[in-house]
């Protein structure tokens, strides 16, 4: 057995010599290498228009902070009470058409929040279009409230860094929906009611909405400052602010104790959608997808080149057992288009992100955890789409067949999902069951329940988890590979 | 003892509906050159693809030193092989192309430039396969047969290609394997390049072995009974002996070939018929005489094999 396994070295060993021997399989492996990292240096000195910041939150990720908040001060502890009706939205039809519509996740309630200033900490307890009562912090963190009918009442009570909120169909009997703790939210604070009205998704695309809600009863308890409710739009000027439909603005009208409040934003993470001029990772490294079709062609050929000059007599006169040989192949291929991959994904990543920064573009920051997995995702979906080659290589038993099959069968399924105005249906179908799959490994952006986007693979949002999208790609190669294999041993050489 | 050589046994295999091999059967022994001959599609290359376990059979059995050829571990190191058209990857050196063979067998490097040197493919050992003459290509496929120091090498064609110097080299180098104690085969399917080398002979022709037997004996065999006349007056000399019950072959400038009939008594119509001849002696036949006459009815397309010849 150990002699055995001797044996198979000795074959990586031949095999290895083969691929370094021939001088255009090192070259094209470099050059794939080299093709991530002149995409990723082309994509960051393609620059930006070096817009307004894009607001950041307290965990460092962008988010939209641009709403109709009307506020007073509150220093120290406090609660702000309220009947809120339900927000009534409305969405441009053509040029200046506003009609009623749905925008499940737009918001009215109440909101206790550090200051005006974008990506200030805040707690907030509110009423949905469509998805109830929910209490919100941070940006990123929504928990759900009773379910039932409006009007509602909402409470939001704040006893230091913590704040609880609480709903009410009555007024008299509450349940309470969350105590969060707020970092850094200060002695002093703004409260008061809110509403936000996020675009809506139509199709391939959004469009800006407004919401409108009524505010009744509302009284403020403990230590907040004398004085009238202020209205005021936050974050007017933002990046992540697709702003009002035409000849509306945020505003709010008090009318014998009722304030009428109408507002368009949204307190949220920021997504693709909603931050059009962010980079990604993805997009850094679209070179992956030209070094794709060099390490395919260097895929096929490692073995379709011996059966082009009756090599392979050669190759398994010297090595019977021919499972082994394609296995060694497998390996040898696999480990080499690894490396360049890695190698070219670990220079292309910070070097395109940094030129990026310098010309200001704004990147979607990133975990150095997930940066690792990019670059070695992206490494083994080179290696991984070369053994697929390999494979097919094997089956077809001739070079331009092999290429065009596994170029067909990754790059078309990658233009369906890498194109924009493809149906989400189908680039999320090929995202899913093709070889493109695989590109999920690239994925950095985060999709959020409650911020309603266009979550598609061409805006960098791939159906499958990272690694499950390369076990798809990996199943293909492996499935290949024992077709390989079977045939292989069964065929004459 | 266990035995050595190569012996195949009753191999049949069918490309589609045409056999390809029908019970070829024959052995290799050590110490001698064997000639594998036969016209092109009587089975010689399949044969040997068979051996090396790159072809698999309907029936019968080929062994390497009474093992399937599959079996053995190291296989290089017993059997060295030169297919036809060997060719290494367009884009590797010769030296490279070696080199990764020897290390599938975990040979050193330095046999690699032994081998080389052997074949007298030094100056060029460096250049690219893509570069390479037919003929340089198959010293290079002789070099890799040689890697593994084996007791047995398969030659498919190996003249091909080859120039008139190189040709005699080749012819020098199987005597001198052979010589070493090696069993040695070699096809062709030109009998003129096979005759002063090879000891014995493997006849095909239709997918089988037609002959398999030392060249002495199959050049008595096939002059058994014959007689060379040589004679100015041939169709007179026809005459006579067709008369007598001899069947007559014409030969070269003069001289006819008569069977049927002892040499004595050709001499003895002759004279009686006043038929003019110079020498009655027995037929020594050449292996080319031996070729024609086992393959004749082996020759599936004639036409298209005589243009073969003459390439």
């Amino acid at each position: 057995m150990t002699r055995d396994r001797y044996g198979f070295l000795l074959l990586l060993h031949a095999e290895w010599t083969k691929f370094r021997t021939v001088r255009g399989w090192v070259t094209g492996t470099v050059a794939a290498a080299l093709l991530v990292v002149l995409f990723a240096v082309l994509a960051g000195i393609g620059g930006g228009d070096g817009g307004p910041d894009v607001p950041v939150g307290p965990d460092g990720g962008p988010v939209t902070d641009s709403f109709y908040l009307v506020h007073r001060p509150l220093t120290g502890d406090g609660s702000v009470t309220a009947a809120v009706s339900a927000p009534r939205s409305s969405l441009p039809r053509g040029l200046a058409d506003l009609r009623p519509g749905r925008v499940p996740w737009s918001k009215a309630g109440l909101i206790i929040k550090a200051g005006t200033r974008q990506g200030s900490p805040y707690a907030a307890i509110m009423l949905t279009g469509g998805h109830g009562v929910r209490m919100q912090d941070g940006y990123t963190r929504d928990t759900a409230g009773p379910a039932g009918a409006a009007p509602r009442w909402l409470r939001l009570d704040r006893s230091g860094e913590e704040v609880t909120g609480l709903a009410s169909a009555d007024g008299t009997h509450w349940t309470r929906v969350g105590t969060v703790r707020v970092r850094g939210l200060g002695t002093t604070v703004l409260g008061g009611p809110f509403v936000a009205s996020p675009p809506a998704v139509r199709g391939m695309g959004t469009s800006g909405s407004v919401s409108t809600a009524v505010f009744e009863d509302l009284h403020a308890e403990g230590g907040w400052a004398d004085g009238k409710w202020k209205g005021e739009q936050v974050g007017p000027r933002s990046p992540t602010f697709s702003g009002y439909p035409r000849n509306v603005a945020g505003s709010v009208a008090e009318e014998g104790g009722r304030l009428t409040v109408t507002g368009a934003g949204d307190i949220a993470p920021a997504v693709r959608a909603s931050l059009p001029t962010g980079g990604t990772l993805g997009e850094i490294l679209t070179g992956a997808f030209a070094a794709l079709v060099a390490v395919v062609v260097i895929g096929t050929q490692f073995i379709t080149s011996e059966y082009r000059g009756s090599l392979i007599h050669l190759t398994l006169a010297a090595a019977p057992r021919r499972g082994r040989v394609l296995a060694a192949k497998a390996i040898v291929l696999w480990t080499v288009t690894f490396a360049a991959g890695l190698v070219g994904a670990a220079v292309a990543v910070p070097v395109g992100g940094r030129l990026a920064r310098a010309s200001g573009v704004y990147v979607f920051p990133v975990a150095f955890a997930t940066e690792l997995r990019v670059v070695a995702g992206i490494a083994a979906l080179l290696a991984t789409a070369s053994v697929l080659a390999l494979a097919v290589g094997a089956v077809l038993r001739h070079g331009a067949g092999a290429v065009s099959a596994v170029v067909v069968g990754i790059v078309l399924p990658y233009v369906l999902v890498a194109i924009p105005f493809m149906p989400a249906g189908v680039s999320n179908w090929a995202a899913r069951v093709t070889p493109a799959a695989a590109f999920a490994v690239q994925q950095t952006l985060v999709p959020y329940d409650q911020v309603a986007s266009v979550y598609t693979p061409y805006e960098g949002y791939y159906p499958l988890p990272p690694w499950a999208g390369l076990g798809v790609l990996a199943g293909y190669a492996a499935a290949a590979l024992a077709v390989a294999a079977v045939l292989l041993h069964r065929r004459d050489a | 003892m266990s035995p050595t050589g190569i012996v195949v046994a009753g191999l049949r295999k069918r490309y589609g509906a045409a056999p390809a091999l029908d019970g070829m059967s024959f052995s290799v022994r050590p110490g001698v050159v064997t000639g594998f001959v036969g016209p092109n599609g009587a089975g010689k290359s399949t044969t040997m693809r068979v051996i090396l376990g790159l072809d698999a059979v309907e029936a019968g059995a080929a062994l390497v030193d009474g093992r399937p050829y599959r079996s053995l571990r190291r296989p290089l190191n017993r059997v060295g092989s030169l297919l036809d058209a060997a060719a290494p990857h367009p884009g590797r050196s010769g030296r490279d192309h070696l080199l990764w063979l020897a290390h599938a067998q975990g040979l050193a490097s330095r046999r690699v430039d032994q081998v080389i040197e052997q074949v007298g493919l030094a100056p060029a050992a460096r250049r690219r396969g893509g570069a390479y003459s037919l003929g340089m290509r198959q010293r290079l496929g002789i070099a890799a047969a040689l890697l593994g120091d084996p007791p047995i090498l398969m030659l498919d064609e190996p003249f091909n290609g080859m120039d008139p110097d190189g040709i005699i080299w080749m012819r020098a180098f199987l005597r001198s394997l052979a010589a070493q104690g090696r069993a040695v085969l070699v096809s062709s399917h030109l009998m003129s390049e096979v005759q002063d080398v090879a000891d014995h002979l493997v006849v095909a022709g239709r997918g089988r072995a037609l002959a398999d037997a030392a060249v002495d004996d199959l050049v008595a065999a096939v002059s058994e009974g014959r007689v060379t006349l040589r004679t100015t007056a041939a169709p007179h000399a026809t005459a006579v002996l067709v008369r007598a019950g001899a069947s007559v072959v014409a030969g070269g400038r003069d001289t006819v070939t008569v069977s049927g009939l002892p040499a004595d008594r050709i001499a003895a119509l002759l004279g009686a018929g006043a038929v003019p001849f110079s020498e009655v002696s027995a037929h020594r036949a050449t292996l080319e005489d031996v070729y024609l006459e086992l393959t004749r009815e082996a020759v599936e397309y004639r036409a298209a094999t005589s243009t073969e010849v003459r390439r």
